[in-house]
């Protein structure tokens, strides 16, 4: 017969405060963890969020990013002639030709520049983002100088609020609507007239042409026309695609900056596991002794102290993922290397990452408290029963 | 005397527990050291520009060009010195994740502003002679095994197309903190190029590099040449180099926070682990304090027997973290040279890091001093177990 396992935990609640610390050295360790695991996924699911299955980006070939990309105006219009494309309700094609470049904008707090996208778009753009919604004011009158800026923007740039100037290309630019995109990477944007746009930087060639596909499964057959067809140097991705790739690198290094990191502070934390596990073994060698005596085997006093070092562990995970679940509140911004522009995204907490956590904290449970738990299931009884 | 004999004694009576916490605290502490030198890093890039040294961009922002026609404007400007120009090609190597930096230059005068780039006579010579030559530093060549004389294509994200540069030379750095994963080939050949394929592209520069003669002259001469091309298509913002680069890590700063707040935070792990041991040590000694306290010693007395076991082993563990932050550095330096080309850990790291194991050790006696100090004698005697 095994030992029950409230044994186990009330072997715990009777050294409350020593298991607290345990678990709270655990849990911080937890916390790193999922803490950044959920920065990964935060910044993957902004982007992924950003794009939609059904929308096709073409760049110009090897281009990584919109803003590398540079689309000539012959080469759009035999991309909108081709079948491919979805036809809208009013009889235009649902494809729109935008130009996205970075400009510097100084933030509202300390002053730091950042770089920011800024999309010059035409009546369909918004048709193909269903994801943005205009907040406050109204939507820029085309051919004017007025721009719509992401919430992210309006909120934490100089000149990016409702009613604010932005200056460049040699003009003042007011914004007179602020757009909610929810948490997708267009709310770290700023939107305008494309053809204003293009005059005030310059351009002759569109950066991006972005459609809807009249059917979902029409996208091979386009990519494999359009990229071997010698009049384009594009080639096309669905958008959900374009948008995981931008997050790519990005979300590699923080996953693995989060396993070096934990790895390195879990040792910290299994040592205090075994202290702890190896101090309430010390303590319990009489106990131990009359549970042997009384005909419990070497095999169930291991298990029993596994399992309270597993109780241990569960407990710090427990802290851990409950202290970073509060995390989610917080939204961060930095630059995305592969599009070398300001995003802002949060902390997401998943499914997956709260039970990889809390895996994470019972092993570290597990490596702390075997080896005492083994010293235990050693003990000879009679010295047991005689140490005082 | 007989305290500081009462603590080592104490210190030893738990050896497995002794040695876990000590080897704990030197992790945490190696941990913190390791992970403030990369945050230093981080910044290193901008500490170490020339102070007389300018950039001139477009003020939209970097992924605007500028006219090569300012060369001669701005070489007007009284107090500069020597001016170069370049382009970020942003090319790559067989796949996006070799990723290094290469720049189109006009390489006489950009390696004459860049001292720090040192180049044998001959090789310099080579490069400066073959238009389709690129120098690269001497930590890229050695990653990817190249040779003088190798070719090396180049895939275009920028300037679309497959270009083919044959190495002319390999460049040190004059310093340790000099960047070497850096490729130069001619801004001509780019230039040529570019004007052949997208006319409208050519004769466009994405930087101006500007030497002036002293760095007192650093503001004037930004504010002269911003002004010569204010309201001109393409204005400019001249920074520093150090600004310059210090905008690039701003950009990048949210994450430098959190690594930094995690560093902090395993030290505040290991305080609990500490501080939880230090508990588990003054209950068990509990009646020993009461003993004490029977025999007339004074709560000083034991705060100093408590204080003075924490501190010694939260220090001891310190001293261990410090000592094995140099060969750590090391090892980092040989092993992900990639990564890291120099890793060196700074005095004022290391005061950091001994201070923490201190403040650790101060930190986990308060608990058990006050619990030891607030028993009542015939409580603590009571006490079994």
């Amino acid at each position: 017969m095994g030992i029950p396992y409230s044994y186990s935990f009330r072997n715990l609640w009777t050294r409350r405060l020593t298991t607290l610390l345990t678990a709270s050295g655990m849990g911080l360790v937890v916390f790193v963890f999922a803490a950044t695991l959920m920065l990964a996924e935060g910044l993957q699911q902004t982007l992924v969020q950003t794009g939609s299955f059904d929308n096709v980006v073409v760049l110009r070939k090897a281009a990584n990013s919109e803003v590398q990309s540079g689309v000539e105006r012959g080469q759009a219009a035999l991309v909108e002639s081709q079948p491919e494309v979805a036809i809208g309700s009013d009889g235009k094609p649902l494809l729109a030709k935008e130009l996205v470049v970075l400009i510097n904008l100084k933030k509202r707090d300390g002053n730091k520049p950042a770089n920011v996208v800024i999309r010059g778009v035409n009546a369909v753009s918004l048709k193909l983002r269903p994801a943005i919604r205009l907040k406050e004011g109204r939507m820029p009158r085309e051919g004017s100088a007025e721009v719509i800026a992401g919430a992210s923007i309006a909120r934490r740039f100089k000149g990016g609020g409702l009613g604010e100037t932005l200056r460049f290309g040699m003009r003042d630019w007011r914004v007179v609507g602020v757009f909610d995109a929810g948490s997708t990477g267009f709310s770290s944007e700023i939107w305008g007239d494309v053809d204003q746009m293009m005059q005030a930087f310059r351009r002759q060639v569109y950066s991006s042409i972005i459609f809807r596909l009249r059917d979902s499964s029409g996208f091979d057959a386009f990519k494999a026309r359009i990229e071997g067809d010698p009049r384009l140097t594009v080639e096309a991705k669905r958008e959900t695609r374009y948008y995981l790739d931008q997050s790519e690198s990005m979300a590699k290094f923080l996953r693995i900056l989060g396993l070096v990191l934990t790895i390195v502070f879990s040792i910290g934390a299994v040592i205090g596991a075994t202290i702890t596990m190896y101090a309430a073994v010390a303590n319990r060698v009489t106990e131990i002794g009359t549970l042997r005596a009384l005909g419990f085997q070497r095999r169930s006093i291991l298990s029993a102290f596994i399992m309270e070092a597993l109780l241990l562990g569960l407990c710090g995970g427990m802290l851990g993922v409950g202290g970073a679940s509060f995390m989610q509140l917080i939204t961060i911004s930095t630059m995305n290397w592969a599009s070398f522009s300001e995003l802002a995204f949060s902390f997401a907490l998943t499914f997956g990452i709260v039970w990889k956590s809390l895996l994470f904290s019972v092993v570290m449970g597990f490596i702390g408290g075997a080896l005492p738990a083994v010293r235990a299931s050693r003990m000879n009884i009679v010295e047991a029963l005689r140490a005082t | 005397m007989f305290i500081i004999k009462y603590v080592l004694r104490n210190l030893f009576r738990h050896k497995l527990r002794f040695i876990l916490t000590v080897v704990g605290i030197a992790v945490a502490v190696l941990a913190f050291g390791l992970l403030r030198t990369l945050v230093g890093l981080w910044y290193s890039g901008a500490e170490h520009a020339s102070d007389t040294r300018l950039v001139t961009r477009n003020a939209i922002s970097l992924i605007f060009p500028l006219p090569v026609s300012y060369l001669e404007r701005i070489r007007g400007v009284p107090g500069v010195n020597a001016i170069s120009y370049g382009n970020w090609f942003g090319g790559v190597y067989i796949d996006e994740k070799n990723f290094f930096a290469n720049y189109a230059v006009e390489p006489r005068t950009y390696l004459n502003l860049y001292p720090e780039f040192v180049l044998p006579p001959k090789e310099k010579n080579d490069f400066l002679l073959d238009r389709k030559g690129c120098v690269v530093g001497q930590r890229l060549a050695s990653t990817y095994g190249w040779k003088v004389g190798d070719l090396i294509t180049l895939k275009g994200t920028i300037f679309p197309g497959q270009w083919e540069f044959a190495l002319r030379g390999i460049f040190k750095g004059a310093e340790k903190a000099t960047e070497e994963r850096m490729l130069l080939f001619h801004w001509d050949y780019l230039n040529e190029s570019v004007r052949q394929s997208v006319p409208r592209r050519a004769d466009q520069v994405g930087f101006y590099i500007i030497g002036v003669k002293k760095p007192e002259l650093a503001p004037e001469v930004s504010l002269a040449v911003d002004t010569m091309f204010k309201n001109s298509l393409a204005e400019t913002l001249t920074e520093t180099e150090k600004a310059f680069q210090m905008g690039f890590v701003s950009m990048t700063e949210a994450i430098m926070v959190a690594i930094q707040i995690v560093s902090y935070m395993v030290i505040a792990i290991i305080m609990v682990v500490a501080a939880n041991t230090m508990a588990m040590t003054a209950r068990e000694r509990i009646g020993e304090y009461a003993t004490l306290k029977t025999l007339g010693f004074k709560t000083g007395h034991l705060a100093g027997l408590i204080f003075g076991e924490s501190v010694a082993i939260s220090v001891l563990g310190g001293m261990l973290g410090v000592a094995a932050t140099f060969p750590a550095a090391v090892w980092i330096e040989s092993e992900l040279a990639q990564y890291f080309p120099y890793f060196s850990v700074s005095a004022e790291t290391l005061l950091l890091e001994l201070l923490c194991a201190l403040v650790v050790g101060v930190v986990s006696g308060i608990f058990p001093t006050w619990r030891g100090a607030t028993i009542r004698i015939a409580d603590g005697l009571k006490r079994i177990g």
